[in-house]
C-alpha cells in the first residue's frame, strides 16, 4: 500500500477511535463538562496533560527550532518543562483542594470580587484563542502535507471532530481522547526517531546516542569512514565550524535574553489555564501532586528525544546535503521534499553543486518557476540574496521528513501525520473547553445569570464550545498575519497576569483584592504594551540594541510578572485586609483534611 | 503542642521543602544549563559537554526527580501530621 493509502487508513482509525469514546464518555452534568466530575486516574490525567500541552508546534517545530538554534533552543526545552515544576508545588495541590471549576472562579472568590474574575476570565479567552488559532492551521496544514487535501478542507475536518467530541463529552470525552491521542503521538515520534539513532550510531535510545559515538554504518552514510567512533556531537561542532554557522553546542544568543525567556516559559507554562485546569479533574490533592509528575514524565519522553532529532538531523543533513551535487548525489528525500516547497535549491554559482552556508539563500518562501534546471532541480522565481548560501530549508522538515532519511516503511509515514494531527487537536481541544467555560460558567453563571440552572448552563457550556470551534476554525481558515507574532503574548500574559494572582492567593492570606486586580492590569499593560510596540507600532525598532536591558519581547513576561508581585504586594499593605473567611479559606487550603 | 501550632509547622516544613527544592529546580536550569554553561563545558559526560547536557536533558530529567521526590515528603508529612485524606 502506498503512503496515502497507509494514511487515510491510520487517520481512519485515529478519528474514530476519538469518535468512539466520545459517545461513550458522554457528559450528563456541568461538574462532568468542566472536570470530568473529578475522577480521573492522576496517571490517565498526567497523558492527557501531556497532550494537552504538546500541541502541533512542539511536535512538528520544535525539534528543528533546536537543530538551528543549537544550545539556545534549550530555553525551550527547559521553559516547557520546567512550569511543571512550579504547577506541582505551587499550584496544583492548592487548586484542588478549591475544589471548584475555573481559575477565574477561584480568582473571583479569593478576592471576594466579580472585576476580579472578570479580568481574569477575559485574559483566559484572549491566551486561549491565541493559541488555538495556530492549532487550527496546524491540523490544516497536516492534512495537505500527508493526504493532498486543500489546507481549507483539512481545517473543516478537524473542526468537525473537535466540535464532535468537545461539545459532546466536555472535559470527561476530551480526557479520554487526549489520552489516547498521547498514545498515538509519542508512538509516531518515537518510532522514526529510533531507527535513525540505531542507524547512525547503533544505539536504540535516542537520548544516550546521540552523546555517543558514531557507528560503522553510521559513518557510511553520512560519507566519511574517519567519524567511526568519533562522538556525533564532536563531529556535529566541527562541521558547524567549518561552514561558519560557529560551534552547535555553543550558545550564541545574549544570556540575559535567554535566561527572561526561559523564566517566562516556565512561568507561563504554570500560568496557563487550560494546563492549571487539568489538575482540578483528579479525585484527591495527593494526586494532584503526583499527576503532575506524571505529565513531566510522559512531556519529557518527548522533550528529551527533540535534541537528539535535531543533532541527528542537523548532522545528517549538512553531511548528506551539502557540497554534493544535485544530479548524482543528493538524496532521494531531498527531490520528494521539494514539492512541497519545504526545502528549494537555487544553483546561484551554477556549479551544479548544493553550497549550505549561513544566511538565507533568496528572499521569501520558495515560488517555483515553470520548467527545471539544468541539473534537474526545480526552477524557483525568487530574488537570489548576496550570501553564498544556495539551500531553503523549512525547520519543520527535520521531523517530516525522519521516516524518509531512515527508509522506513510508509506506514511510519502515515503513523507521522496521524501523531501530528493527534497533537493539534489534543491541544485545540482543551484550549476550547478554557474559552466555553470561561464564557458558560464565568461570564454568565458567574456575573450575568447567577440564578440559572444547571441544565441551562450546561447547554451554555455546550453552546459556547461550538462557537468557540467555529471561530477557532475561520482563524484556521483565514489565519490573521499576526499569528506566529503573538505566541509570545500567550506566555507572557499568562506569566504577568494569573501566575502572580494565584501564587500570593495561596500563600499569603493579607493580600487584597485592590492589590490584585492593580498587580494585574500593572502586568498585563506592561507585558502587552511592550509586545505590541515592538510586534505591530514598531516592528522595524524591533532589534537587541532597543530593547530594555537587552530584553526580547518574547523575555518580556517576566519583568511583568515581578512588576505585578511587586504592586500587588505594596497596595495590599496600605489597602483594608481581606475578611476573616477569606483568610479562613485560604488557610484551609493548606491542608489536604482536616480533622474538625 | 496544641491544634494551631501543629498545622503551622506542617505548613512550614511544606514551605521548606519548596525552598529546597526550588533552588535545585533554579540551580540545574538557569545556573548550569546557562549561566554557568560554559564554565561547566570545560567538564564532559560521554560525548556530551556538561554544560550543554544539562541545558539540552539534564534539567528535564532531574526536574521529574524533584516533582517525585516532593510527592513522596508530602505524602509522608501529611501522614505525620494527620491531614492526609481518607
Amino acid at each position: 500500500m502506498g503512503i496515502l493509502g497507509w494514511t487515510w487508513l491510520f487517520v481512519g482509525l485515529t478519528f474514530s477511535l476519538y469518535i468512539g469514546i466520545a459517545v461513550w464518555a458522554k457528559a450528563a452534568t456541568t461538574g462532568d463538562f468542566y472536570v470530568a466530575e473529578k475522577a480521573i486516574h492522576p496517571i490517565a490525567n498526567g497523558m492527557a496533560t501531556a497532550a494537552d500541552w504538546m500541541s502541533a508546534a512542539s511536535f512538528i517545530s520544535m525539534a528543528g527550532l533546536i537543530s538551528f538554534m543549537g544550545r539556545d533552543g534549550s530555553m525551550y526545552l527547559m521553559g516547557w518543562t520546567g512550569g511543571y515544576v512550579l504547577l506541582a508545588m505551587l499550584l496544583a495541590p492548592y487548586l484542588r483542594k478549591y475544589g471548584k471549576f475555573t481559575v477565574p472562579e477561584f480568582i473571583g472568590d479569593r478576592y471576594y470580587s466579580s472585576g476580579a474574575r472578570v479580568i481574569a476570565l477575559f485574559c483566559a479567552i484572549f491566551v486561549s484563542f491565541t493559541y488555538v488559532a495556530g492549532q487550527m492551521r496546524g491540523v490544516g496544514v497536516v492534512f495537505s502535507r500527508f493526504l493532498e487535501v486543500p489546507v481549507n478542507t483539512g481545517v473543516i475536518i478537524g473542526m468537525a471532530l473537535v466540535f464532535f467530541y468537545t461539545t459532546m463529552g466536555g472535559m470527561k470525552g476530551i480526557t479520554y481522547t487526549q489520552v489516547a491521542q498521547y498514545c498515538v503521538l509519542i508512538s509516531a515520534y518515537l518510532i522514526p526517531v529510533i531507527f535513525i539513532s540505531i542507524m547512525l550510531t547503533g544505539n536504540p535510545v535516542p537520548q544516550l546516542a546521540y552523546g555517543g559515538t558514531i557507528s560503522a554504518g553510521g559513518a557510511e552514510i553520512l560519507g566519511k569512514a574517519s567519524y567511526q567512533g568519533q562522538y556525533l556531537l564532536d563531529v556535529l561542532d566541527g562541521i558547524q565550524k567549518d561552514f561558519g554557522f560557529g560551534e552547535y553546542t555553543a550558545g550564541k544568543r545574549a544570556v540575559v535574553d535567554v535566561f527572561f525567556i526561559t523564566i517566562a516559559l516556565m512561568v507561563g507554562t504554570a500560568g496557563l489555564p487550560h494546563v492549571i485546569v487539568r489538575f482540578f479533574t483528579v479525585r484527591k490533592i495527593r494526586d494532584a501532586r503526583s499527576s503532575a509528575g506524571w505529565a513531566l514524565f510522559f512531556i519529557a519522553l518527548l522533550y528529551t528525544t527533540a535534541p537528539a532529532v535535531a543533532a541527528f538531523a542537523r548532522t545528517n543533513f549538512i553531511l548528506t546535503v551539502n557540497d554534493k551535487s544535485y544530479a548524482n548525489e543528493a538524496p532521494a528525500w531531498f527531490k520528494n521534499w521539494e514539492s512541497t516547497g519545504l526545502i528549494a535549491w537555487m544553483d546561484k554559482n551554477e556549479d551544479g553543486i548544493m553550497q549550505y552556508r549561513p544566511g538565507q539563500a533568496f528572499a521569501g518562501k520558495p515560488r517555483y518557476a515553470e520548467g527545471s534546471g539544468d541539473s534537474g532541480e526545480r526552477l524557483l522565481s525568487n530574488r537570489p540574496t548576496a550570501s553564498d548560501n544556495e539551500i531553503y530549508i523549512d525547520r519543520d522538515i527535520m521531523v517530516l521528513a525522519n521516516p524518509e532519511i531512515a527508509k522506513l516503511p510508509n506506514w511510519v509515514v502515515a503513523l507521522v501525520a496521524a501523531g501530528g494531527l493527534a497533537a493539534a487537536l489534543s491541544t485545540a481541544a482543551g484550549l476550547l473547553l478554557v474559552i466555553s467555560a470561561s464564557v458558560s460558567h464565568d461570564l454568565l453563571k458567574g456575573v450575568l445569570m447567577p440564578h440559572m440552572s444547571e441544565r441551562s448552563e450546561l447547554l451554555w457550556a455546550r453552546s459556547s464550545a461550538a462557537v468557540a470551534v467555529l471561530i477557532a476554525g475561520l482563524f484556521g481558515i483565514f489565519p490573521p498575519g499576526f499569528v506566529a507574532q503573538v505566541v509570545a503574548f500567550a506566555f507572557g500574559l499568562a506569566a504577568a497576569s494569573f501566575f502572580p494572582a494565584i501564587i500570593m492567593g495561596v500563600f499569603s492570606r493579607k493580600t487584597t483584592k485592590e492589590g490584585a486586580m492593580c498587580g494585574m492590569l500593572a502586568g498585563i499593560t506592561f507585558t502587552a504594551g511592550y509586545i505590541i510596540y515592538f510586534k505591530f507600532i514598531n516592528p522595524a525598532a524591533n532589534v537587541p540594541e532597543n530593547w530594555w536591558f537587552s530584553i526580547s519581547p518574547e523575555g518580556i513576561g517576566t519583568l511583568g510578572m515581578i512588576l505585578n508581585f511587586v504592586i500587588m504586594w505594596a497596595v495590599s499593605r496600605v489597602t483594608k485586609e481581606p475578611p476573616q473567611e477569606i483568610q479562613d479559606m485560604v488557610a484551609s487550603l493548606r491542608y489536604p483534611a482536616s480533622r474538625d | 503542642m496544641d491544634e494551631n501550632q501543629k498545622m503551622d509547622a506542617y505548613w512550614r516544613k511544606n514551605l521548606a521543602y519548596i525552598a529546597v527544592l526550588l533552588s535545585i529546580w533554579f540551580a540545574v536550569s538557569c545556573v548550569f544549563g546557562l549561566l554557568a554553561a560554559d564554565t561547566l563545558d570545560h567538564f564532559r559526560l560521554g560525548g556530551f559537554k556538561l554544560g550543554f547536557w544539562f541545558a539540552n536533558q539534564g534539567s528535564e530529567i532531574i526536574f521529574v526527580l524533584l516533582i517525585v521526590v516532593y510527592v513522596q515528603l508530602m505524602n509522608r508529612l501529611d501522614r505525620k501530621y494527620d491531614v492526609h485524606e481518607d
